[in-house]
């Protein structure tokens, strides 16, 4: 199992935490993991990106021509990315703020509306985990929740744990906007 | 503390290492993008646990002179930066090879030239293997290519410092300072005591405390005579090192066509390149040094046999790819790939250059 995956937005949206998240999940569930970010000025306002390998073998390059799950949150990184997307592969976009939707044919396209869903929740601090409910539903690899708790458990601090039922429950959220 | 399995940067597992590893002083200055090394350092309060000083200095210069006095009485000590502030350290450097001293520099390298770029780098392999500063002097120099190595290079560098009283640094490219991956921390080392460090560091200026003759730690010589006898023991130790310290690692190049040669996370970006060109029957073998001082000569000189081309792919306009050449004495196409000033080559690039460059 070898799931390369790269999450893109605006910075601020949570998307490196995101994906430091997931990397930590791999992590608990014995999974070798890589954690690239995009990093540097365009970080403030801009665009951020990070690139995240999940295997249960050693992960050579860091840096990925293509994915096999593409995440865009904005219409740049919708753009940067709906080409590099693997035949056969998983692109997920929230359409919030989107004008011109995907085109590309040969991949599995969803699009979810997470900041409603955040809207719905009465909390968009937990838009990141809704989106990686989202994540998690497409993945092949089916990353344990037990495992996912415990990945939210190591990135945050300590005094944020009583935020963890809430971020579970936006998880769960964030699955069911894949139909 | 014992070994533990964690999540995190290359830049902070630098840290963590620093303190598992016994270190006795960190002296740094902030730099994009290796600052989360002083950050962490200040984060942990290792003068709470092992005793271990964390310094701010007002300066690289201050920072690197620091480290010279650290080491001249026979502590454990470190100071890191990016490539605009390791070039004003190479002064330091410089004496503290010249005075025979153990230190280890760490270098997490940014697009140059001048201020450049915050973005990844190899350009600074010269700057490191080849001088510098001035004088004729090496330092040990070690290219981690994983966060892993990161931690084992500190440890590694500073025992290598002390066996053969030499400055060494980890050189590293701002990738793998910023990525973040699984890494197993070391059981911490203890500090050593004065005793200790007195049995070891015969050297040491720390104090005579009437038992023995001074120790005089210093990188003048005024009469040739005698600053001859100093430059040819450097050399003899440099010959020394090569013969014992060497290190690289090579992948399937027994069975390749071609070879790639690449350091630090580069070479792991031509190991994807190797698995998508195998797909196409194109097989590729890497080699990566993992000491760029000394540098493996003989093992890509046996590895390049029988091989229709070399690439070099580097971070830098073609630098490494100099000491390739002389490696295989133009006994076949040697040619450079490199991206400049912060840009990654994926590995789709890397094989279209191999087609482009040496397949044909």
């Amino acid at each position: 199992m070898t799931q390369e995956i790269i999450i893109a937005g605006f910075g601020g949206q949570g998307v490196l935490s995101m994906g430091k998240i997931l990397a930590y999940s791999g992590l608990m569930d014995d999974k070798e993991v890589t954690w690239m970010p995009s990093y540097g000025p365009e970080q403030r306002g801009g665009t951020a990106n990070v690139t995240v390998i999940l295997s249960d073998e050693k992960i050579s390059s860091p840096i990925l021509d293509s994915y096999d799950i593409v995440v865009v949150l904005n219409q740049q990184s919708l753009d940067k990315f709906e080409s590099k997307v693997k035949p056969g592969g998983v692109l997920i976009y929230d359409n919030n703020g989107i004008h011109k939707p995907p085109t590309r044919q040969d991949i599995n396209v969803y699009c979810i509306e997470a900041m409603n869903a955040c809207i719905e929740m009465g909390n968009s601090k937990t838009y990141n985990m809704v989106v990686m409910g989202a994540l998690l539903e497409v993945m092949s690899y089916k990353l344990p929740m037990e495992n996912v708790i415990k990945g939210l458990k190591k990135s945050l601090p300590e005094r944020h744990h009583k935020l963890i039922p809430l971020n579970e429950a936006a998880i769960e959220k964030g699955r069911t906007l894949i139909k | 503390m014992k070994e533990e399995v964690r999540l995190m940067k290359g830049n902070e597992a630098l840290a963590h290492a620093a303190i598992r590893y016994g270190f006795d002083g960190y002296f740094g200055y902030p730099i994009t993008p290796q600052s989360e090394v002083l950050e962490t350092l200040e984060e942990l309060m290792p003068w709470e646990t092992t005793g271990m000083t964390v310094l701010q200095a007002e300066s690289e210069l201050a920072a690197i002179n620091m480290v010279y006095g650290g080491a001249s009485t026979g502590k454990a000590v470190m100071t890191s930066s990016s490539s605009p502030g390791v070039s004003l350290k190479q002064e330091g450097i410089s004496y503290i090879a010249a005075a025979e001293l153990p230190a280890l520099v760490i270098n997490v390298m940014r697009g140059g030239p001048g201020l450049g770029t915050i973005q990844p780098s190899q350009a600074d392999y010269f700057q490191a293997c080849k001088g510098g500063g001035h004088g004729d002097y090496h330092l040990i120099v070690l290219a981690p290519s994983t966060v892993q190595e990161m931690v084992d290079f500190v440890g590694l560098g500073m025992d290598l410092a002390f066996k053969y009283t030499n400055p060494a640094m980890v050189l590293a490219d701002g990738i793998v300072g910023q990525m973040m991956e699984k890494v197993v921390l070391p059981e911490q080392r203890p500090r050593r005591t004065e005793e200790e460090i007195r049995k070891q560091c015969p050297w040491a200026a720390n104090g005579r405390k009437g038992l023995r003759k001074r120790n005089v730690i210093t990188s003048l010589e005024l009469e040739s005579s005698k600053m001859e006898v100093i430059n040819e023991r450097l050399q003899a130790r440099y010959k020394e090192i090569a013969k014992n310290e060497t290190r690289w690692e090579e992948i399937d190049t027994a069975d390749a066509d071609y070879l790639i040669v690449a350091f630090g996370t580069v070479a792991r970006i031509c190991a994807k390149a190797k698995e998508i060109a195998a797909k196409e029957g194109i097989k590729i073998g890497i080699l990566r040094p993992i000491t760029l001082w000394p540098f493996p000569y003989e093992a890509i000189e046996k590895a390049a046999k029988g091989k229709k081309g070399i690439l070099c792919v580097e971070l830098n306009a073609g630098q490494m790819i100099e000491d390739v050449r002389l490696a295989v004495h133009d006994s076949l196409p040697v040619e450079h790939f490199g991206r400049l000033g912060g840009i990654i080559p994926s590995p789709d690039e890397v094989l279209q250059a191999l087609k482009e460059k040496i397949i044909k």
